[in-house]
């Protein structure tokens, strides 16, 4: 059996190479259509059980993980930490167990705690795919903007992407800052200088102080969501002045040299950091990311389940293929 | 004693040609016409000779033959066992394939386990009133209970031999071989 290509956890896009990150995308191509069908499910991976893991609130991707699963035929279960035995006071890991001991195959976890999906991973045998670790990263959000952006221009490699908001507390920003960079792209972040980590530039990429700059240099903005809840801890004076000075309005991307494409992971503050023209305009890609969210999770999961070593052994001696 | 890795020609340019015509001519014949036929084409080498077959009808019957393409990858039985890169094709299928005469064109018929899998496949496309199995080699080997209707060529192959299809559009030639392997184990 030949090492898996993914190996056992997808934690993050920093620890992969260019080349895994384009097997990913190229492998979530035939899985779209999948969505597509009338009977929009595959029995790949019929027989898995997969445990989604939510420690901190989400609907987009936990919904998008789970058509993912059901889609190829899994049994899912969700755990959402309100209600359960964690706030009993179980740890992670003593939950991580309970859960193994029931013989599930995967984890799908979010968690507010940097490190905490390689912290699972380095104690459990099932895979562990990382759906968002405080502001660490968030590996199939950057993923499926990887995708979306490489179906609507062709190509990553020479673009120039800019990551606007909240940089500093932002693991959409951070995978996406690893992506774009590990397959060619030009990466650009812009956002006001409290919400920019120091050093950033450390990374290779170009600070941009204003949104103007921003619009004018790149083929693609990545408009992050504000976090509300970083207002009060005196990150910004105010919602209507960072609307004034850093939000992407249609008057702004009407004096770019060319189109921008318009990415955002949402949910949106439509009027914060994104004006409503610009969300619903011809150049937002947004509900692409949606779709593509939901194939990218199908591929993650299907290369991840492959190849496991103790399965290969139970399938040995059976002929895998017909044909040549 | 057979030195392994010695390859024997199975079909030559004229013979792969020769097979497809019969082929053309006998699945029309299955199909009873070709008002409700369908042809569909296995990933990989499938897609290619399906095109081929579906020509050769056009020309005879002056009528045009829709066609599909069908990859099995998230159908198979061996999950766990897939490659560390493991390549997943696409399918396309006519809209409909209610009350269809689906042909399942592939390019050699080994265990049917592909076949299996392209059976489960279809069925989540609709309900065909009926499904063919057409190969241009079968090696035999069978681990299902799964017959071709329609058959190019026929080869008692071993275990651990190997038949290549090699055709003009993806390999720049038409040529069957067979491939004789060590003996016993898979490829």
């Amino acid at each position: 059996m030949t090492e898996r290509f993914l190996g056992k956890d997808l934690l993050g896009l920093e620890p992969l190479t260019a080349d895994q990150i384009r097997f990913i995308l190229d492998t979530a191509e035939p899985f779209k259509e999948v969505s597509e069908r009338a009977i929009k499910k595959v029995p790949t991976l019929r027989g898995k059980t997969i445990v989604n893991l939510f420690f901190e609130a989400s609907t987009r991707t936990r919904i998008s993980f789970e058509f993912a699963e059901k889609r190829l035929s899994a049994d899912t279960v969700n755990v959402a930490a309100a209600g359960s035995s964690v706030e009993k006071g179980e740890t992670l890991v003593d939950t991580a167990r309970n859960l193994e001991a029931m013989r599930i195959d995967m984890v799908v976890m979010r968690h507010p705690s940097s490190g905490a999906a390689q912290f699972l991973a380095d104690r459990i045998r099932s895979n562990v795919v990382n759906a968002g670790d405080g502001t660490h990263e968030h590996p199939t959000q950057g993923l499926l903007d990887l995708l979306t952006l490489r179906d609507k221009f062709g190509r990553i490699e020479g673009l120039k992407v800019c990551i606007c908001g909240d940089i500093l507390h932002s693991r959409v920003a951070r995978s996406n800052i690893w992506g774009l960079l590990k397959l060619g792209a030009e990466v650009g972040v812009c956002g006001p200088a409290s919400l920019l980590p120091l050093g950033i530039e450390e990374l290779g990429v170009t600070v941009y102080r204003r949104i103007e700059d921003a619009i004018e240099w790149a083929d693609a903005l990545n408009v992050l969501r504000l976090q509300l809840e970083r207002m009060h801890a005196g990150f910004l004076p105010s919602l209507r002045e960072y609307n004034r000075v850093f939000g992407v309005t249609v008057e702004r991307l009407e004096k770019a040299p060319r189109e921008l494409v318009i990415l955002h992971p949402g949910p949106m503050n439509r009027g914060v950091e994104i004006d409503s023209r610009v969300a619903d305009g011809p150049h937002s890609v947004i509900l692409e990311q949606v779709t593509n969210g939901v194939a990218i999770r199908m591929a993650v999961l299907y290369l991840l389940a492959g190849g496991r070593p103790e399965m290969a052994e139970a399938a040995k001696g059976r002929a895998g293929e017909a044909g040549e | 004693m057979v030195v392994a890795g010695t390859r024997n020609a199975l079909l030559d340019a004229r013979g792969v040609q020769r097979a497809l015509q019969r082929m053309a001519k006998q699945i029309v014949e299955f199909a009873e016409g070709t008002e409700r036929l369908v042809l569909v084409g296995i990933h990989r080498r499938g897609p290619e000779l399906t095109q081929r077959l579906a020509r050769l009808i056009e020309a005879e019957e002056g009528v045009p033959v829709p066609r599909g393409t069908l990859d099995i990858t998230l159908y198979r039985d061996d999950v766990g066992t897939i490659g560390p890169r493991p390549v997943v094709g696409e399918t396309h299928l006519p809209e409909n394939l209610d009350a269809k005469c689906v042909v399942i064109v592939d390019d050699v018929l080994y265990t049917g386990r592909t076949v299996r899998a392209a059976l489960d496949e279809l069925t989540d496309f609709g309900r065909p009133a009926r499904i063919g199995l057409c190969a241009l080699i079968d090696r035999g080997g069978r681990e299902l209970p799964i017959q071709a209707d329609i058959v190019g060529k026929t080869v008692r192959a071993q275990p651990g031999d190997r038949v290549d299809v090699f055709l003009q559009e993806v390999d720049g030639r038409d040529v069957v071989e067979l491939v004789r392997g060590e003996g016993g184990g898979g490829k």
